[in-house]
């Protein structure tokens, strides 16, 4: 099927050209990054992690949101989604590819990589972590080649796909589970022990996910002659609102628990995040735009008018994606690691080094995704003829 | 031609196979069976004990100055590196205020003798160590026969998932080549350099305690810092925890920290 990813016109391979481009100056900084050390991004002892493990973390959830589609189709048997789940789970793959690169990029000894399974630590959540991730990345590659193929020759998909369809279900919760594990578990690091971290991360998941999704039907609708549906996008579109909703309702359960126990260690890493702390504030701005972008996003997908519009629709899920990516990308790092725990605070602003070369492996995540819905495109298309 | 690709591709996928049952037919196999059994006993001088811990007398030191001495020691024979850019600093032992290094003792109105003077922080090589249960190589661990929390500097990934989970801030990253940030004529050529991407922190000179040298900081204080085992009732930590009352640094985490204040 690959060969249908190699015809395209002028447009598509400028567009490919230009990917091709944005990824070689990210891997040229990534070199100089090997060479100097972590030193040029923006970490530091006390804000150990950064734009690399934020973006890892939103994208983990990207990939978890392309089940919304996947679950309906193949256990409520709502055909509609039969049009459009290929492109729930070949957007997993493609985030799940930008997950393992922002990990590799995120590693102060990335040759070393192979002792997380040459030393296996039962006891680290980052071996399960790791282990989902791969399981579900091939979960998606295997069940989303074998249906396309199935459709390209016109028959059923074979039998064996069907259990592999149901594991990825549960497969798709636990990436993001044990993406929240990773950081609800530490103790002495009050933002993030909390028991609702990974609902609180399926929830925005499962809005930002379908909200890209929703983005990406328009956008094949305007550019080829596959038309994902209207009623497709619709279902998506009250997906999302119904899921932003749990999330920011989700968000103000935090806010009760830690400002009515009124116990600091709780509080201060909110009150850095939205009002500042000790003078320091740099998050300030982000986090009430995020909440705003939230909030108006909330309005147009919940409004029956404003959803079922379809341009005031993609608004919608335009401002839900950046809202839930300040709020679990940003948010998430900066609130966890200041203050820290010696109370000091030392915040955290990437680099612009370490922002290209994330945006060098976004570049290669919408390559792969690229070459892929070329594919699915391709097929529908010839399907249809 | 296609029938050599097919057995290509059933060798490749048996070898993979092997390669990945590796682990598990160790762990499964008995340990006599995997090789010449390997026995490590400690020198003829070597302190041992079954926990290491530490008590430092805070009332001995008055003014950050007197704090020097031992920061310096230890950074000296560690070849810890100086960085004058903070997000590249690497400490093992330094210095800090009262509501620094016990946020969780929120008074507001304490002993201005306590609260004016300075505090030294530092690995508290925990008995429940939280980087320990997070790395996923084993490349932090609690050596067995002596309590203290090591680092395999050679398996370590620099995933830093060890600092995320240590509630002190004791561990340091080496964003950059740590060798820059020492001077050559000052090293210590008998404790190894590190390298770039891998985490560092305070080990209670282990490579000393093998040789029969206490730590380097205990040793240089004048006796304000006593080092001992934890597991002896007449050890003189024990004595001294029983003497003086005594605070450990966020103790309601249940890490169980093996550094005691006396204040």
């Amino acid at each position: 099927m690959l060969e249908l990813a190699i015809k395209g016109s002028k447009s598509y391979w400028i567009w490919i050209v230009a990917l091709l481009a944005v990824i070689g100056a990210g891997f040229l900084l990534y070199l100089n990054q090997l060479t100097v050390g972590l030193g040029i991004t923006g970490m530091s002892r006390d804000v150990s992690w950064g734009f690399y493990i934020a973006n890892f973390t939103y994208l983990v959830g990207v990939a978890a949101g392309g089940v919304m589609v996947v679950l309906p189709y193949y256990l409520h048997d709502y055909k509609a989604y039969g049009r459009i789940t290929i492109m729930g789970e070949f957007l997993a793959i493609a985030a799940l590819i930008m997950c393992m690169l922002l990990i590799v990029v995120d590693m102060g000894q990335p040759m070393r990589v192979a002792n997380v399974f040459l030393y296996p630590t039962f006891n680290s959540v980052l071996l399960y972590d790791a282990t989902v991730l791969n399981g579900y990345l091939f979960i998606n590659l295997i069940v989303g080649w074998n249906v396309l193929q199935a459709e390209r020759n016109g028959v059923h998909y074979a039998h064996w796909l069907k259990p592999i369809i149901y594991i990825s279900i549960p497969f798709a919760v636990s990436i993001h589970t044990v993406t929240a594990y990773l950081y609800c578990g530490l103790p002495g690091r009050g933002f993030w022990l909390t028991a609702i971290l990974a609902p609180r991360f399926l929830s925005s998941a499962f809005a930002a996910g379908p909200a890209l999704l929703v983005l990406l039907c328009l956008f094949v609708r305007k550019v080829t002659h596959f038309d994902p549906g209207k009623e497709q996008i619709q279902s998506l579109g009250k997906t999302v609102a119904y899921a932003i909703c749990i999330n920011v309702f989700f968000f103000l359960c935090e806010i009760f628990v830690a400002f009515y126990s009124k116990i600091p260690e709780h509080m201060d890493h909110i009150k850095y995040l939205f009002a500042g702390l000790h003078g320091h504030g740099i998050m300030v701005p982000w986090m009430w735009a995020s909440m705003s972008l939230m909030v108006i996003g909330i309005i147009l997908t919940v409004n029956p008018a404003t959803r079922k519009n379809e341009t005031t629709l993609a608004v919608g899920c335009a401002v839900i994606i950046a809202g839930t990516w300040i709020d679990k990308a940003l948010g998430m790092i900066a609130g966890g690691f200041v203050p820290n725990p010696l109370h000091e605070v030392n915040e955290y602003v990437p680099t612009l080094k370490e922002i290209c070369i994330t945006l060098g492996i976004y570049a290669m995540g919408a390559l792969v995704l690229t070459i892929l819905y070329k594919m699915v495109v391709g097929v529908k298309e010839e399907v249809r003829a | 031609m296609k029938s050599s690709r097919r057995r290509f591709i059933k060798l490749a996928g048996i070898a993979a196979l092997g390669l990945g049952a590796q682990p598990a037919i160790k762990a499964i196999a008995p340990a006599a069976q995997t090789g010449p059994q390997v026995e490590f006993s400690p020198g003829p001088n070597a302190l041992t004990a079954k926990q290491w811990a530490m008590v430092i007398d805070t009332r001995r030191f008055n003014k950050p100055e007197d704090l020097e001495p031992m920061i310096e020691v230890c950074h000296k024979t560690h070849n810890v590196p100086h960085f004058s850019d903070k997000r590249h600093v690497i400490k093992w032992i330094w210095e800090t205020h009262f509501h620094n290094a016990f946020p969780d003792i929120p008074n507001r109105f304490i002993s201005e003798a306590a609260e004016s003077r300075p505090y030294l922080v530092l690995c508290n090589h925990c008995e429940n160590p939280p980087c320990v249960r997070a790395c996923p190589t084993k490349a932090t661990f609690k050596r067995e026969n002596d309590g203290i929390v090591m680092m395999d500097m050679h398996r370590c990934i620099g995933c830093r998932f060890c600092m995320a989970a240590c509630p002190y801030g004791s561990r340091s990253f080496n964003f950059v080549d740590p060798r820059t940030g020492l001077n050559e004529k000052e090293m210590n050529p008998k404790y190894p350099t590190r390298m770039m991407g891998v985490v560092e922190k305070c080990n209670f000179c282990a490579e000393r305690l093998a040789v029969g040298q206490k730590p380097a900081c205990v040793e240089v204080s004048n006796g304000a810092i006593a080092f001992g085992d934890l597991s002896d009732p007449n050890s003189e930590v024990r004595h001294l925890l029983r003497e003086n009352f005594t605070i450990r640094r966020k103790q309601n985490l249940g890490t169980e920290p093996c550094v005691y204040y006396i204040v």
